[in-house]
């Protein structure tokens, strides 16, 4: 069953891709569909039947290598389970999606053909997705993990006629291969220290390989920490973490179903899965976990102030996104993993919602993509009103905080409100620095994610139509492949959090997970501690949800005048954050500058001077001097081509007999 | 008594008088062909000579196989010979120059 989830996926991109001239359109992209609803049918008979014994299914003999040995494999454990049904759920949801949205795209002509196209590299996004979260060992993991960049990269340049589009994609590809760059020296590392790459090895060796230092650059530290370092520098580029997120809001450029599926649910939380995956080696490494957990709040936070102020609807979602990948990468950072397995869970659905949502706006408002074009369309498209109201309760953390009253041990409130809460709680509870830092600062998150997710909501669905008055009279209702995911989702948005807060938060944690997460226990006791936190603690992400709520109530309800004011009377910080604290810039200059003269310089004086000169010298006057000095020496006559054989054959003979002859 | 080395000395007179017929001769590439015949005939004195020195017979059926080779290569030579001088008018070494670099 495990294996046709698995490729049921890779069936269904090549059929769509390869098959779609034998069969039609129509039957293509609907296989495709088909064959991701069964995938995620059977992921949820997997999850919910699950019982807690890691099984690996091996499928076939991959490398055979010296003692390097690697099969292909499915590793079946909690973790494993959850991945599935994020990943198969969000995307069949996705794939239906694309339905609606896809159709009738106005980048493509009359008669052309890209949505088989878009449904097999939505369908190969998913088989490598899936490769990835299933791996038994790293070298499958990083075969996933390069997949979802390619798939990536395909669809975010899905509309190739856009320069900005391939210029997008491309940024993407590069950025993430800095932090494979990283991932990839983790596993030699990894390979090195423990000879072994399946990570039953690996995990056996966390704690020898706490004991053994290992020099780098011009560093001597205990191997554990490098490695653990080298494998989050991956999980940076892939999940978009400060100084290596610049990639994420220009990825928007892709269809809105792809932001949705692969930049919002699914594979920028890869790099949160493999902290998690590989939490064996990270309780081991405290200093590479500081890091984590600063980074993480640091994200956070730095991608919630640019959210406040961005006018594109995508990239408000997308700088969201960043800020919730910012809070699961602290939960990790501070040790409690199943708490950032919560998050990423409750997230998959939120905020594939609020994409697709966002999507189904752009949709009705032709492809009208900023908000100050938008205005009082909650009248038009109800259904994506209340779904994105949903998902944005969902997302700003709306329930009953849990000091004044739960449902058994549950708290109630939306799903968002539940990780979220964990995730802040857990920071505070974890009473080192870096964990007090990071809660200041993902309480400030909170309130800031409140503003903008509000803000969004504001701009887009109340106050007065704005903008291109004849997009605004033929706004209309999606057709329902594109509202029924949303409802489904926004289900998830509801209750998903609360339906497994025991399991991952509350008292069934422990029998929940398993094996398939590793605390240890003499150290870290941050899951038990974030129940006992003060009062105050609890409160405080809801306090800052409030005064995000009223504030952009405020700012676009009943003031609108106040944002542009106050715009004006701090212009430096508000240019600041619009132009997303220049990281751009900086790049510019620090790297993409030198790397251009670098190869400007190589092109020019390297390949054009040196190798061009050199071949172009030998080929063009050295090689015709000898050319003539050898005609020169062709006479033609037959007596000079006989006395000089026989004059070779006497230099020979007397050779041989002065050399020794035979003996 | 006439022992092997004079039969050597003979052939390598022979052999040393084709070779100069070949490059002093500038005339006539039937004298080169000959000068051929004159190399062959020395080297099957030398079989014959060791044949009867050493008691193995195999030398001179090597011999008689040198022997009709040479006559099928003659045969070949003048027949290469009569298209060339058809074609070029003239069989002078000298003029037979087409290779000249």
């Amino acid at each position: 069953m495990e294996t046709i989830i698995l490729f049921a996926p890779l069936v269904g991109a090549l059929i769509s891709g390869f098959g779609h001239k034998m069969i039609g359109e129509k039957a293509a992209i609907t296989t495709a569909t088909g064959l991701l609803f069964l995938a995620a049918a059977l992921s949820w008979i997997v999850f919910l039947g699950y019982d807690g014994e890691m099984r690996q299914i091996p499928i076939m003999r991959w490398v055979e290598s010296g003692s390097l040995s690697t099969d292909w494999g499915i590793r079946l454990d909690r973790l494993t389970t959850i991945m599935l049904i994020v990943v198969t759920t969000v995307s069949s949801l996705v794939h239906l999606y694309s339905f609606g949205y896809m159709d009738k795209d106005p980048q493509w002509k009359d008669g052309e053909s890209y949505k088989p196209r878009f449904f097999a590299y939505l369908s190969f996004f998913t088989f490598a997705m899936l490769m990835l979260v299933t791996s038994d060992n790293l070298l499958q993991m990083f075969f996933g993990w390069e997949g979802v960049g390619v798939a990536s990269y395909l669809l975010i340049g899905f509309y190739y006629r856009k320069p900005s589009a391939n210029a997008a994609a491309i940024k993407a590809f590069v950025v993430n291969r800095v932090g494979d760059f990283g991932f990839a020296l983790g596993i030699f590392g990894l390979f090195f220290m423990v000879d072994s790459i399946n990570l039953d090895d690996v995990f056996a060796k966390g704690h020898d390989l706490a004991g053994v230092k290992m020099s780098f650059l011009f560093l001597e530290i205990t191997a554990v920490e490098l490695l653990t370092f080298l494998l989050f520098i991956g999980a940076m580029g892939k999940s978009a973490q400060l100084f290596l997120h610049t990639w994420l809001p220009d990825a928007m450029e892709g269809p809105t179903p792809v932001s949705a599926l692969i930049h919002a649910a699914t594979m920028v939380t890869a790099g949160v899965f493999l902290v998690v995956r590989m939490s064996p080696l990270f309780e081991y490494a405290p200093d590479t976990l500081a890091f984590v957990t600063v980074i993480g709040a640091l994200t956070a936070f730095v991608a919630a102030t640019i959210g406040l102020v961005q006018n594109d609807i995508k990239r408000v979602i997308a700088y969201s996104t960043m800020s919730q990948l910012g809070y699961m990468f602290v939960a990790a950072g501070v040790g409690a993993y199943q708490v950032a397995m919560f998050h990423l869970f409750t997230h998959a659905f939120f905020k594939a919602m609020l994409f697709l949502g966002a999507g189904s706006v752009i949709h009705a408002m032709h492809h009208e993509q900023d908000m100050r074009n938008y205005g009082n369309l909650r009248k038009k498209i109800p259904v994506t009103f209340w779904a994105m109201t949903i998902g944005t309760l969902a997302i700003t953390g709306v329930g009953i905080p849990s000091v004044l009253f739960t449902l058994g041990h549950t708290p109630i409130g939306f799903a968002g409100f539940l990780s979220k809460d964990a995730i802040i709680e857990s920071s505070f509870a974890a009473g080192t620095g870096v964990g007090q830092f990071a809660f200041v600062l993902l309480v400030l998150a909170a309130a800031m994610t409140a503003f903008y997710s509000w803000r969004l909501i504001f701009m887009t669905f109340f106050g007065e139509e704005r903008g291109d008055h004849h997009a605004h009279e033929n706004a209309h209702e999606s057709p329902w492949t594109m509202t029924v995911p949303l409802m489904v989702l926004a289900v998830g948005s509801i209750f998903a959090g609360m339906i497994w807060y025991g399991d991952f938060f509350g008292e069934h944690v422990t029998e929940f997970f398993g094996a398939s997460v590793y605390n240890n226990h003499d150290t870290n006791t941050v899951l038990h501690d974030a129940h006992d936190v003060p009062t105050w603690v609890i409160l405080a992400p809801f306090v800052a949800m409030l005064v995000g709520l009223i504030t952009s109530w405020f700012f676009y309800i009943r003031r609108p005048g106040i944002p542009p004011m106050l715009a004006e009377m701090f212009q430096p910080a508000y240019q600041f954050i619009l132009n997303k604290w220049y990281f751009d810039e900086v790049y510019d200059v620090i790297f993409v500058r030198f790397a251009k003269w670098l190869g400007k310089f190589l092109w020019k004086k390297g390949d054009g001077v040196v190798i061009d000169g050199t071949i172009n010298g030998i080929a063009m006057g050295i090689v015709p001097w000898f050319t003539r000095l050898a005609g020169r020496g062709q006479s033609g006559y037959l007596f000079h081509y006989a006395l000089a054989m026989v004059i070779g054959i006497v230099g020979l003979i007397t050779w041989t007999m002065i050399s020794g002859g035979s003996h | 008594m006439i022992g092997l080395e004079h039969y050597l000395i003979t052939a390598a007179f022979l052999f040393v008088t084709g070779i100069f017929g070949i490059f002093l001769n500038r005339k006539n590439v039937i004298v080169i062909l000959m000068s051929i015949e004159l190399m062959l005939l020395a080297v099957n004195i030398n079989f014959v000579a060791f044949s009867s020195y050493l008691g193995d017979l195999v030398g001179q059926v090597f011999t008689l196989f040198v022997l009709t080779v040479a006559a099928a290569e003659a045969a070949i030579g003048l027949a290469i010979l009569v298209c060339f001088f058809r074609t070029r008018g003239t069989i002078a070494v000298e003029d037979a120059n087409v290779m000249k670099g």
